[in-house]
């Protein structure tokens, strides 16, 4: 376990330096002037000196990408543009909203999905198993902004339950972490199914069975620990939903997080604060892979005592 | 009937498949009297282990179901018990061991915890002493290392030490019936036999009933009292081991003695029965056996023989009764 978690964080921080160089590419090297690009076409060239100066645009890139390395290590990602703050402010800032809203709504799909899946597993064939299949089957399909709007339209203005904007109070999170969260749910509970349709017909519950155990302690512990290896997987791999969801869920919701950061700062095409958080969020994708792999090692005594060796 | 532990009367368990019903178990009657063995042998197929699975009420259902029959353990119709009585029973007075070490162990748990969990549930015990009785178990079953094994996992162990570890696992509650389902099969010839001597030794170290199912008359004839012959679904020939290989007396179990391959014997192949098993979702009119018995005649062919007594055990030919 041991090496295999030496091993896995090496090839995390090699990642990670390669998701600097490919940020600091596709910002710096592409053609178009990036202080043009900011400024657009209103600007004179000896403004666009100045900020170029200013930015340290004008030197060769290879000390640009050294100086954006340091930064980077130091935690320094530069100053907005814009907003005349440190990126790395704004980003904290806007990304513990993010959390928290991905908390919820991780927790909601998690608790949500594994019930259905086990249930649906459990009640194969029936009319209980089909109907939260279908269910499932229309939380992927629908796109979470949409569902986003129809929370707003239902439990806000219809019902007038909950508020749908801001986050003045703990409740302003409950419907986007739904909006977010349903089509992550959906998936869960589709694959929970599956995995565990797949272990209840193996032999060692049988034994487990044999053994006298009781029906929920043969699901719970014998198979859903087993089940759990491919959700787990499954699971990490599609923690994408939730950051991708809540790039339009908190711009429905005018939740003032990173994904509504990454739409404004599109929008205000304020370059060192798009370099910064796509470096965030970039980072963040490698880091949930290796929770996500190290978590798979531990469910999985066969990952733990062969890939160290 | 004090002797007597295990007695299965007219036991039938049928599937319920999309192709037809497949009566798997179809009337099947024998018994098991305290510390002793009962072997059953049969092609594959013909329903041994749906009968073991039956007295556990472990039939994969749906499609299967035991539509008739009495399973009396020391008296008790086990079929009449709520599910949380027959929870007591499974692993506490009948224990199981099965076809397939690789896979019957649960690969997420270690040795230990799977044997531990069982001593819990039925015995009481605390964690520690479940912990000290589960390596005392397993040294019974000549693991070496018993003490560094229970922390081991399954996929670290070989499938002739996997085996033994299920048969650890079987014993560790004292049970008076272990039924074993061909535990040998899956391994290589010389694990087969030490876990055959192992089975053997335990029986009379512990004087456990046991209920041992095999391809392998070979089996049959060194653990085994009674032995039961099995043919698509039914009993065909049942008796004492003894009386069994001294006098054959079915035509098939004729053919399964011829087919046990002897050294001594000079001639260079196998015999082999000829034909192959009928399927179960479409058995032949009259007796079973008979497309492919060399003595089959026209009543053969009619109708389906019924037991009969001879020699002090009991066949389902209707070579032995007057009508021949
Ligand atoms: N889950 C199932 N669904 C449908 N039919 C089944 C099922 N399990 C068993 N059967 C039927 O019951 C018959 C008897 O199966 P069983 O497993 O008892 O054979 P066996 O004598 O143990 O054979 P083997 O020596 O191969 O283990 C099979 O031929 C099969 O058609
Ligand atoms: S009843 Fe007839 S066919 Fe069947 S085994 Fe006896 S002799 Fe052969
Ligand atoms: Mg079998």
């Amino acid at each position: 376990m041991l090496r295999y978690t030496a091993k896995r964080l090496l090839q995390t921080v090699i990642v990670l330096i390669g998701i600097t160089l490919v940020t600091f590419i596709l910002l710096n090297i592409v053609p178009g002037d990036p202080v043009n690009l900011m400024l657009g076409k209103i600007s004179d060239p000896e403004t666009i000196a100045r900020i170029r100066h200013e930015m340290g645009l004008d030197r060769p890139w290879h000390q640009q990408y050294i100086d954006f390395l340091v930064g980077v290590i130091k935690g320094d990602l530069g100053t907005s543009y814009f907003l005349k703050e440190s990126v790395v402010d704004i980003i904290n800032r806007s990304f513990i909203i993010t959390l928290k809203l991905a908390g919820f709504s991780f927790v909601f799909a998690m608790a949500l999905g594994l019930v259905c899946g086990i249930v649906s597993a459990v009640h194969r064939g029936k009319a209980l198993d089909s109907g939260l299949m279908t269910l499932a089957l229309l939380g992927i399909s629908a796109p979470a902004f949409w569902v986003a709007i129809i929370l707003q339209i239902v439990f806000g203005l219809k019902l007038d339950l909950l508020p749908i904007s801001g986050i003045d109070s703990g409740l302003c999170y409950i419907l986007p972490a739904i909006a977010i969260g349903s089509r992550y749910a959906a998936s869960i509970a589709r694959i929970t199914r599956t995995s565990m349709l797949d272990v209840i017909r193996q032999d060692y519950i049988r034994t487990a069975r044999a053994k006298g155990l009781s029906e929920r302690l043969v699901i719970y512990k014998h198979a859903l620990k087993n089940a759990m290896i491919p959700i787990v997987t499954m699971a990490g791999l599609q923690l994408s939903y939730l950051l991708t969801g809540s790039i339009l869920v908190e711009t429905v919701f005018s939740i003032p997080g990173i994904g509504k950061l990454i739409v404004d700062s599109m929008l205000t095409r304020d370059l060192p604060l798009i370099q910064g958080t796509v470096m965030y969020v970039a980072t963040l994708f490698v880091l949930i892979n290796l929770i996500v792999d190290l978590s798979y090692a531990f469910l999985d005594p066969k990952i733990r005592y062969e890939k160290g060796d | 009937m004090a002797d007597t532990l295990l007695e299965v009367k007219n036991l039938k368990t049928y599937f319920y498949t999309d192709e037809g019903v497949v009566p798997s178990v179809d009337d099947v009657s024998f018994s098991i009297g305290y510390g002793e063995t009962l072997g059953i042998v049969g092609e594959s197929g013909c329903g041994k282990s749906v009968t073991s699975l039956s007295i556990m009420d472990l039939v994969p259902s749906p499609p299967g179901k035991i539509v008739d029959g009495e399973i009396l353990l020391k008296g008790r119709d086990l079929r009449k018990l709520s599910e949380a009585e027959m929870r007591k029973i499974r692993g506490n007075e009948v224990a199981m061991v099965f076809q397939e070490p690789m896979t019957s162990l649960n690969p997420v748990f270690t040795i230990g915890s799977q044997i531990i969990e069982a001593l819990m549930l039925h015995k009481h015990l605390s964690k520690k002493e479940a912990r000290d009785k589960a390596i005392e178990m397993l040294k019974l079953v000549k693991i070496p290392m018993p003490e560094k094994r229970v922390k081991e996992y399954p996929h670290q162990l070989s499938g002739g030490m996997r085996q033994r570890v299920m048969i650890a696992m079987a014993l560790c509650c004292d049970p008076q019936l272990l039924i074993c389902d061909e535990p040998t099969t899956a391994l290589d010839v010389t694990i087969q036999a030490q876990v055959l001597d192992l089975i053997g030794e335990l029986k009379k170290k512990l004087n456990t009933s046991i209920m041992m199912i095999t391809h392998n008359l070979g089996v049959i004839s060194e653990i085994a009292d009674n032995a039961m012959v099995m043919y698509a679904g039914k009993v065909i020939e049942y008796g004492s081991v003894r009386q069994l290989f001294k006098n054959p007396l079915h035509p098939y179990t004729n053919g399964l003695m011829n087919a046990i391959p002897r050294i001594e014997s000079d001639k260079e192949e196998l015999y082999m029965i000829k034909g192959t098993v009928p399927s179960l979702r479409n058995r032949p009119k009259g007796c079973l056996f008979h497309p492919r018995c060399e003595y089959a005649k026209e009543i053969c062919r009619a109708c389906m023989p019924i037991f009969v007594e001879r020699d002090g055990h009991k066949v389902r030919c209707w070579k032995y009764t007057d009508r021949w």
